[in-house]
């Protein structure tokens, strides 16, 4: 038996609208089956994992809070990569993001003004491109490549932050803790309603994400993206500039990924330490593609994904079930989308093996 | 100093760059092939917890070492799955090949954290072993160490010297030639990302079995992104991948040591410093627009579809 591909002579609709929704439940058949083997009732763990979080509010605050920043920097991503440049150290960018834009509150730590908050996240923006720019430049002048320099940089911003949490920027009277003086109140991004986790990064996100949905559908530069993504050669025909577009989308996608550190840094822990890189940089590559990378979509996606990451932490208590499960709920999500994809442009056929090749049948 | 600390500072150094080596080796073949893998880490970590609970559980370090290379290869057929049967993107599916190789791997291998390893011991030779200076260096070191050395040019033979390597280069070079000529891409392919994804478990196990030997989450720490800037490194050439391996590896052990010294530079710098280097060597090779231009497989990172 094997499996065969047959080119559909036109992408099929039905499946680029299913192709996510599909994904979705072919990793919770997974999930299922990888509870099963845990020993765990799978319909109650998998109730625990992606309805449960929606039951409660502080629950669905907290989903609000990890889908910002989730939604942040998979929208600068989906830019990168429909335009074929991989950024894959959003991790970096989200990070130096972070610090960049705490500079402010970290050193001048009384200083109170309605223009501090807007100053912040303009420095998160500019701290990320910054560190973007450095796989984009060397991307574009020396033909690096830039999945492998921008994942290095990784690795050296999580050394740096940490470095400056522990060392030069650590707070005096922190006992010891890693990690700077909390912000005062007007370096904090303020909460959407009274006594509540979620913070006003969640409308940023939005707004930004709507930004960048008109402007991949609606204008020439999502045109250029769209080109020089799917057809260099064509794009350079058109008189588009790729190494131009190299450094567009690794600035904008850094932007947007120092946007997210700085909103999580001044919005959900109030002072930067070393426990802020999470992950949501890789994770925000899966919310990408679920999203079919289209912003709109990445708003679905990002929900979707922490909610799992909120019930993984619930079923880490109720069911005794590793946080880690969460993980490789991500990575399966991600091979199930991928896999689903290949239905929008080929039928799948699965043959027995010819038999007749002889007779001159085949 | 003396001599002595010359000849553990090279055996360390062996320690340091038998896993990019292999990893690296395996990749190489998967590239030749035309198939970029960007899941090195993922099969890695796999490989490194698969032979890290083995040897628990058996109490044998060598069968943890063939659970390893076991575990890396069918890790990599998920990805050959995608990539060659279902056509899905190359670059997307290795990046989600080691983000769930991540999560599994933190996952299985929750309850070893902590534990004492069971290290792969050095083998002992009488005689050979124990002569002066060079005895440990060449003839004492442990088996995976010994496999690396042997796969160099056991792969640089078959790439270039034996007509299965011939084959495998033409589909790496030009599938739909490769296709012409009645050659079964496909299933070349698919041979290739195992044996990376083999080599990857083997890479893995030594670290949780002699390098380290004990299980951390998230222990290869880039080093399967290492060994894939190791193979543009190395321009794709088995020998110039055993160079580059360990120069890297002489770069993370100096590092050690000049923290060791007590030197005013903080931790995060030095470690920071194999990462940089990284960059560094891609840039300049880059740089060099000729090399890379005559040894890259032309079709690396293309899907194929066979016509019937």
């Amino acid at each position: 038996m094997r499996i065969e591909l047959q080119k559909r002579p036109i992408a099929s609709r039905l499946f680029s609208a299913f192709s996510p929704f599909l994904a979705l439940l072919l990793t919770l058949v997974a999930g299922a089956i990888m509870f099963l083997i845990l020993g765990k009732p799978p319909i109650s763990s998998l109730y625990t994992y992606f309805v449960e979080p929606l039951t409660d509010t502080w629950s669905r605050e907290q989903i609000l809070v990890k889908a910002t920043p989730l939604v942040l920097i998979a929208v600068g991503l989906a830019v990168a990569f429909r335009s074929g440049n991989w950024n894959i150290g959003a991790e970096g960018q989200y990070l130096i993001g972070g610090m960049f834009g705490a500079m402010l509150p970290v050193l001048f730590n009384d200083w109170q003004s309605p223009l501090l908050l807007p100053l912040m996240m303009l420095m998160g923006m500019v701290g990320g491109a910054l560190y973007a720019f450095i796989p984009g430049i060397l991307k574009a002048r020396f033909g690096t490549n830039e999945i492998l320099t921008s994942l290095m940089l990784v690795y050296v911003a999580q050394q740096f932050v940490d470095w400056l949490v522990r060392g030069p920027w650590r707070n005096p009277q922190g006992m010891g803790f890693p990690g700077t003086k909390s912000f005062n109140s007007s370096a904090v991004l303020p909460e959407l309603w009274a006594t509540s986790d979620a913070h006003y990064g969640t409308i940023i996100a939005i707004v930004v994400a709507v930004i960048v949905w008109f402007m991949l559908a609606r204008t020439t530069k999502g045109f250029e993206v769209a080109v020089l993504g799917q057809s260099p050669r064509a794009g350079r025909f058109a008189g588009f500039d790729a190494k131009k577009m190299t450094l567009f989308a690794f600035l904008l996608s850094g932007a947007l990924a120092g946007l997210a550190g700085i909103a999580e840094v001044s919005g959900s822990v109030e002072k930067l330490d070393d426990k802020l890189s999470l992950g949501y940089g890789f994770t925000a590559i899966i919310v990408a593609f679920l999203g079919r990378l289209n912003p709109l979509g990445i708003v679905a996606a990002a929900l979707v994904l922490a909610l799992s990451a909120i019930g993984g932490e619930a079923a880490q208590i109720t069911l005794q079930v590793s946080d880690r499960a969460a993980r490789v709920f991500q990575g399966l999500l991600l091979f199930f989308v991928l896999a689903c994809d290949t239905l929008i442009h080929y039928r799948i056929r699965i043959v027995r093996p010819r038999r007749h090749i002889s007779q001159g049948v085949a | 100093m003396g001599v002595d600390v010359w000849i553990s500072i090279l055996i360390s150094i062996c320690a340091a760059s038998t896993p990019l080596l292999l990893a690296a080796l395996g990749e190489l073949v998967s590239e030749r092939a035309g198939v970029l893998n960007l899941g090195v880490e993922g099969m890695m970590i796999v490989g490194a917890v698969a032979g890290f609970a083995t040897a628990q559980v058996t109490g044998n370090p060598y069968m943890g070492a063939v659970i390893a290379v076991f575990a890396g290869a069918a890790f990599s057929w998920l990805f050959a799955f995608l990539t060659l049967t279902l056509v899905t993107n190359q670059v997307a599916t290795g990046l989600a090949l080691t983000i769930l190789g991540l999560g599994l791997s933190g996952m299985v291998g929750e309850s070893f954290v902590g534990q004492p390893g069971i290290r792969m011991e050095a083998i002992h030779i009488p005689v050979l072993s124990d002569l002066p200076l060079v005895g440990q260096l060449v003839f004492g070191q442990d088996l995976i160490f010994y496999i690396s050395i042997a796969l160099v040019f056991g792969v640089s033979w078959f790439l270039f010297k034996s007509r299965a390597g011939l084959t495998l280069r033409a589909v790496g070079d030009s599938h739909v030639s490769a296709h012409a000529l009645g050659i079964n891409v496909i299933k070349v392919r698919y041979l290739a990302v195992l044996f990376g994804g083999a080599c990857a478990g083997l890479a893995g196990a030594h670290l949780s079995l002699v390098y380290v030997p004990q299980w951390v989450e998230g222990m290869t720490a880039g080093r399967g992104w290492i060994a894939l800037a190791l193979v543009v490194f190395a321009s794709w050439r088995p020998v110039r991948v055993l160079v580059g391996a360990y120069l890297f590896g002489a770069v993370t052990i100096a590092q050690f040591h000049v923290q060791a010294q007590g030197v005013n530079i903080p931790a995060q710098f030095l470690t920071s410093l194999p990462y940089l280097a990284t960059i560094l060597v891609l840039v300049l090779i880059a740089r060099n627009r000729r090399l890379t231009m005559i040894n890259t497989p032309s079709a690396l990172g293309q899907s194929f579809v066979p016509d019937k």
